[in-house]
């Protein structure tokens, strides 16, 4: 059976998890287990910070075609910082930069991390008000459903992620 | 010259050896990195920015209660000398002090302590919070930390994402931006060479370690720097429990490597930290490195009830005063490399006569 997520390599995973009566099952290769954070052997914090910048947006590393990975000319609206200063710096501009180059950045943090999603203290602002935690999730659960009618499996894996954070 | 007796407890309350595992945990950190919303990262940053984004955490700093009576130290106006005080007591980065080859600090670098707590700013993020406690005090040092953060994020915009949490200018603090270590003295696993297995499991369990002095520092006295290697995908208390998990672990094989060493070897073991004793006590020049060997031998010692009578509190003293910049200080002037061997080792030789008196 092909991977899910890149459709490219055998899968030799499969992942089935249950979410309020919702059943998602993940086929995935190696490499996609480990970009969405499933351990396959410790392999995930391996990759040296410095090896993988470079390779971004180069192909091969983000095994999914993306439609927004191609250009290494993508600058951060805000402070400038284009995807080269991220890869020779390895830093990014600001704060902005995270939304400029998302995809990158997300491929990157669970390579780093083994997830891209926060599961920390929620931060609010000064003068900021607390969400509608409840009309979120129900949002969230909504979306969820239709991703999985859809087969959208890489969403509903991230969708899954924020719903178990929220909760 | 700075004067640091205008810092509570000089900074360094964290060395006086009273916290939970003292004999093998010299001090325990807590890290936060925050930056605020809407200005650019530092590295991306004019003076002007990083002017700007000083002046509004010293007016936060005023009414946030965690850093009343703090001292802020402009490191942007400092000579050298006192730059190289404030890094060799952990207060700030070499990064922030400008004490990299051909480096100055930028403009706009600060650093603001009071007591356990401090925030360097304009580093790589715009804060870096730590608190420092003594010992084994993970825990305690985050409700400290905790404090901390909420006062000054209840008045300054973090820069925060729903998914990637709070964004901080290197991915690798992404997240809760928090990096909790420990400071270790771990001769047992060295001289049993079982340290290379040790540091290669936490490798595995997604804990990291260093040198003394945190990032590309050498291991030097047999002191490692060990810390959480991922910031985000878990809750700030998860990632605290799971480290503090994995430190009482290897204090526990540290513990089983001393009892394997005096069970098979006492005599040798009796000998090595007695001279290490002996060299420190009458020894006429002590480089830095031989000074940290010799301190690990006599720590060692201290701990095993084999020297009697010396304080941790006095060798974590003599770990950070026999340092370059401290023996200046002290002294009072400069002091060229060729008597810094001389004016160490009588520092050393004062501070042990004093713990026998």
């Amino acid at each position: 059976m092909r991977c899910d997520h890149c459709g490219l390599r055998d899968a030799v995973i499969n992942l089935t998890q249950v979410e309020h009566d919702t059943k998602v099952t993940l086929h995935l290769c190696e490499d996609c287990a480990q970009q969405k954070g499933i351990e396959t052997g410790g392999a995930v914090l391996k990759s040296p910070l410095g090896g993988f910048i470079t390779a971004m947006g180069k192909g091969p590393a983000s095994p999914a075609p993306r439609p927004a990975a191609a250009a290494t000319a993508e600058r951060c609206p805000s402070c400038g910082a284009t995807l080269q200063d991220f890869r020779e710096s390895g830093r990014l501009g600001c704060g902005e930069c995270y939304l400029a180059f998302e995809v990158h950045v997300r491929d990157l943090l669970r390579r780093l991390h083994g997830s891209s999603q926060h599961a920390g203290e929620r931060y609010l602002a000064p003068g900021e008000r607390a969400p509608d935690r409840r009309a979120e999730l129900l949002d969230l659960r909504d979306r969820l459903r239709r991703a999985v009618d859809t087969e959208n499996f890489e969403l509903a894996a991230e969708l899954r992620d924020r719903i178990r954070v929220l909760e | 010259m700075i004067d640091l007796a205008l810092v509570p407890d000089d900074g360094i309350g964290w060395l006086d050896g009273s916290g939970a595992e003292s004999p093998i945990v010299l001090s325990s950190r807590i890290r936060l990195a925050r930056n605020l919303a809407g200005h650019p990262f530092s590295q991306r940053s004019r003076d002007a920015d990083r002017m700007a984004v000083l002046a509004l955490v010293r007016e936060a700093a005023t009414a946030v209660p965690s850093l009343d009576g703090s001292v802020t130290f402009r490191l942007d106006q400092l000579d050298r000398p006192d730059r190289q005080v404030l890094h060799e007591r952990h207060l700030v980065s070499r990064e922030l002090a400008g004490l990299e080859a051909g480096g100055r600090p930028r403009a706009g670098a600060a650093v603001m302590v009071r007591g356990p707590a401090a925030v360097m700013v304009n580093e790589e993020d715009h804060l870096r919070l730590q608190v420092m406690r003594s010992g084994l005090a993970v825990e305690d040092g985050y409700v400290q930390m905790e404090a901390l953060d909420t006062g000054l994020g209840r008045l300054l915009p973090f820069a925060f994402h729903q998914e990637f949490g709070y964004l901080t200018a290197c991915p690798t603090n992404a997240g809760t931006g928090l990096r909790a270590s420990v400071l270790i003295h771990l001769p047992g696993l060295v001289l049993t060479k079982e340290i290379g297995k040790v540091l290669q499991g936490l490798a595995q369990v997604g804990l990291t370690f260093r040198g003394l002095y945190g990032e590309g520092s050498e291991v030097v006295g047999n002191f490692f720097q060990l810390s959480n290697q991922t910031t985000l995908g878990k809750s700030e208390e998860d990632l605290l429990d799971h480290f503090g998990k994995v430190v009482r672990q290897v204090i526990a094989y540290e513990q089983q490597a001393r009892d394997v060493m005096i069970r098979t070897a006492p005599a040798e073991v009796d000998d090595k930290v007695w001279r290490a004793y002996g060299l420190l006590r009458y020894a006429r020049t002590l480089s830095f490195e031989e000074t940290m060997n010799l301190l690990s031998g006599v720590r060692l010692g201290a701990a095993l009830n084999l020297i009697p009578g010396v304080r941790v509190y006095t060798l974590n003293k003599l770990l950070i005063f026999t340092q370059t910049a401290h023996l200046a200080a002290l002294e009072g002037r400069a002091v060229g490399d060729p008597e810094l061997p001389t004016v160490r080792a009588a520092y050393v030789r004062k501070l042990l006569d004093a713990e026998l008196a």
